[in-house]
């Protein structure tokens, strides 16, 4: 902490925020709020002769609320910058009627009510999102009794209480007494793994962090007794199976199973807990005089903006969603940006420490280089055909083109650099003014009449995304899983890039049956790119049931790259269908969109005459 | 490149018994050879080994191909070995296709020997097509501002900026709350090492 305060290359800026970002790769520019502190912060020392003066108490989030600070504070005796604050939500305000007395405290005059808030513009190349994780708060549903009962605390709370720097200094005291308590027990997955309360998954630390908790207590308190009631104590880490062994043989006992119910003894305000020992079937009541809910951690409250500030997506769980979950674990789908912590999935302090070095290398190599290429599969606008509808600006889930403004005759533009290439513009465009460099539509079109030349009936069309079905498909190869041969995949880098003409183009040629198959939401490799695909889909289901045309014949699904089970039974389901398509529905579909277009083309001429 | 004359190469891969244990290889080749614009046709064990990229390289300059279609594997694994092969012959390297025939056709229709051979051919034609109608790319560069921003300074953004820092960058840490630590400042000691947490 301190060697970044006073690091020659690193400006901290501390109470700030994030207010605005645009760039791409290489070159974002970046609005940072730094919010006033009303108090000076390379002049103050930290004396705390301010604080004495202050009449506001108010409860200290720092230590968890057990004890109190004053309206004019610092965070932490440790904090870095070492300077102190006013939170002016509490504070009386400089009103020599009211207060104002920290003011006259301070005799290097560090204090300024005056003080703005300062809005910063910095240029970066890199950006590395460390953004952290709440803890989870069981006070909502009022687990174990955590609301109602005293003596429940969280594991958070545990740690200010065992703390030399904590409200009682290091004195470790149940809240109803003040006395030490004898008999401890810890819930485990509090918040975690639970289809009921709090979140599914495991949230990686709780396990390891009440063995430390029960092995401090231990060092400091020999005679009290802990006990941990745990589903699976999961102890992967190096050293970890190490501290486990070593609390279990200072006598902590483990008991497989998670207390049913707490209640309180309301005369001694001991807990009372009934759980099932699953290694004995039996139902037991433990008393305990304190209970700690080890808590998980879950995705911040404020993520969503944080998403839409750096135009990310999340994964199923809430947390961010990395560019690809083996290969690419520290990337952001968006490029030049990265991931450390526990904003990409709950981890520890060695897993955090690593991430961040890993994205701090992987910024370097952009910072070194010096200039990035651009791939060269990126869109690009003909501004003759574009009519300023700007629907390219909207659907771009990059937030890489400029929107359009008609009134003054600016067309939109598509940042190359910040371009991914999904292909999202070039298939919502009707105006056929967005090109996709290697997959235009020609290039597209071309595989479509290749396959559908000879034997037509025979062939069911797909197209398939690069990064999650294809891949599907490639997993399904190196499996082994058989399936029948009638399938012929088009790969696009994203479903985003099928456009409803090669679909149509499709039907028109003779296509018995048209799958699209992308990401899964959760995992679409351009962001949002797959809502649009979706939206699309609909859209054409609607126009062909119009037509005439049985819309099951284009067929959508979401495979992952996981998910090679999955393509091999999607194809094999597809070929039941494609069998119950007769050559009379197909010739008469051809009919009916041969039909539609030359309709089309009369409205054209009809229009292009009048116009 | 607009008015020059299509010359497209076929290279068409056993990957030893991987793709030649089902589909009909030389088949596939001979079958390659009827298409239109398809100037050489070029079966190999291995096309991705120096051997067989030598021979794409070798076809490139003896039959001034300007379009290059190899059918192996997926274009996941080799499109990149591919695409610098055909660079490194002086040809832009998206002028480059390849068919799947082994992860999308033999290795999952090992027991229709005869209908997988024919997928194969309709994978080539295919890509040929595509081949037909690519164009050259080039890739562009932008300049790069040598600064990082690091959101958040709790552990993991304090060690990122850190690291940054030590490497020469200029680094600005963004903290929302009035110091940095994050949740790691609020613990009293950590695991594995039974240490303190600042």
């Amino acid at each position: 902490m301190m060697d970044a305060g006073r690091h020659q290359n690193l400006t901290l800026l501390a109470y700030s925020e994030v207010e605005h970002v645009t760039g791409y790769i290489g070159n974002f520019n970046v609005k940072i709020r730094k919010k006033a502190r009303y108090v000076n912060e390379d002049e103050c020392t930290a004396c705390a002769d301010c604080v004495e003066s202050c009449p506001v108490s108010v409860p200290d989030e720092y230590q968890q609320g057990f004890s109190s600070r004053k309206a004019i504070y610092i965070q932490l005796p440790q904090a870095v910058p070492s300077a102190y604050l006013i939170d002016m939500d509490n504070c009386l305000g400089n009103n020599p009627i009211a207060c104002g007395k920290c003011k006259d405290a301070c005799e290097k005059e560090c204090i300024d009510f005056d003080m703005q808030d300062e809005i910063i513009d910095i240029e970066v190349g890199a950006i590395i999102v460390a953004a952290g994780m709440d803890v989870y708060d069981p006070s909502e549903m009022d687990e174990f009794g955590y609301r109602s009962y005293e003596n429940v605390i969280t594991s958070m709370e545990f740690e200010r209480l065992i703390c030399a720097g904590g409200p009682t200094e290091g004195h470790f005291v149940r809240p109803t007494d003040y006395k030490l308590p004898k008999r401890i027990s810890f819930i485990q997955c509090v918040g975690s793994r639970s289809s009921k309360n709090g979140n599914k998954y495991c949230s990686n630390i709780c396990c390891m962090n009440t063995i430390k908790d029960t092995l401090l207590l231990k060092d400091h308190y020999p005679d009290v007794q802990s006990k941990v009631f745990y589903i699976d104590i999961r102890a992967f880490g190096k050293g970890f199976e190490d501290l486990f062994m070593r609390s279990k043989e200072s006598g902590v006992q483990y008991i497989r199973g998670i207390p049913g119910d707490v209640w309180e003894d309301p005369k001694t305000k001991n807990l009372l807990l009934s759980v099932e020992d699953t290694t004995i079937g039996k139902v037991q009541v433990h008393e305990s005089d304190l209970v700690v809910l080890s808590v998980g951690v879950e995705p911040r409250k404020d993520m969503k903006k944080l998403q839409h500030l750096l135009t990310l997506s999340n994964s199923v769980d809430g947390f961010l969603l990395e560019s690809h979950p083996k290969l690419k674990p520290v990337d952001a789908p968006t490029r030049g940006i990265f991931y450390a912590g526990c904003v990409e999935s709950p981890k520890d302090i060695k897993d955090s420490v690593t991430q961040a070095s890993a994205a701090a290398a992987r910024a370097s190599i952009i910072l070194n280089a010096g200039k990035v290429e651009i791939e060269a599969i990126t869109a690009i606008i003909d501004t003759d055909k574009c009519n300023y509808c700007g629907v390219c600006a909207r659907v771009c889930p990059y937030n890489a083109i400029t929107a359009p403004d008609r009134k003054s005759g600016v067309y939109p533009t598509i940042i190359q650099a910040a371009c991914a290439g999904c292909g999202t513009c070039a298939s919502e465009c009707v105006q056929d003014a967005i090109t996709m460099r290697h997959f235009k539509d020609d290039q597209i079109i071309a595989q479509v009449d290749a396959i559908l030349e000879e034997n037509n009936m025979d062939k069911i069309v797909a197209f398939a995304c690069n990064w999650c079905s294809y891949a599907g498909g490639d997993l399904a190869g190196t499996s082994r899983l058989q399936y029948p041969t009638n399938v012929r995949l088009i790969r696009t880098m994203c479903s985003g890039r099928v456009d409803e003409k090669f679909i149509i183009h499709a039907f028109k040629k003779g296509a018995p049956l048209v799958l699209l198959s992308g990401c899964h939401f959760a995992d679409c490799h351009y962001i949002s790119a797959v809502t649009w695909t979706q939206r699309r889909v609909e859209r054409l289901w609607n126009k062909l049931e119009r037509l005439g045309i049985r819309p099951e014949r284009l067929q959508l699904e979401w495979i992952s790259a996981a998910e090679g089970q999955k393509f091999a039974k999607v194809m094999r389901e597809l070929e039941e269908m494609r069998k119950k398509v007769t050559d009379k529905e197909v010739k008469e579909t051809m009919e009916i969109l041969a039909k539609d277009e030359e309709k089309a083309k009369a409205k054209k001429a009809k229009q292009a005459a009048a116009g | 490149m607009e008015d020059e004359k299509l010359r497209i190469g076929v290279f068409v891969c056993d990957c030893g018994l991987n793709i030649a244990g089902t589909v009909d290889c030389e088949a596939v080749a001979k079958f390659a050879e009827t298409l239109d614009d398809v100037e050489a046709v070029v079966r190999n064990k291995y096309t991705c080994a120096d051997p067989g990229q030598n021979e794409i390289k070798k076809a490139i300059a003896e039959h001034k191909l300007n379009r290059v279609v190899v059918a192996s594997c997926t274009p996941k694994i080799h499109e990149p070995t591919f695409r610098q092969c055909v660079a490194d012959a002086g040809l832009n390297p998206y002028l480059f296709e390849m068919a799947n025939l082994r992860e999308q056709c033999s290795w999952v229709h090992q027991d229709e020997k005869e209908k997988a051979t024919e997928k194969a051919k309709d994978l080539v034609k295919s890509a040929v097509a595509r081949s037909r109608v690519l164009e050259p790319q080039i890739e562009s560069e932008v300049a790069v501002t040598k600064a990082a921003l690091v959101i958040g300074g709790g552990m993991a953004g304090i060690q990122a900026a850190l690291d940054l820092a030590d490497a020469g960058h200029k680094v600005y840490l963004v903290e929302k709350e009035p110091s940095i630590g994050g949740i790691m400042a609020a613990l009293d000691k950590t695991y594995p090492t039974m240490d303190c947490s600042i």
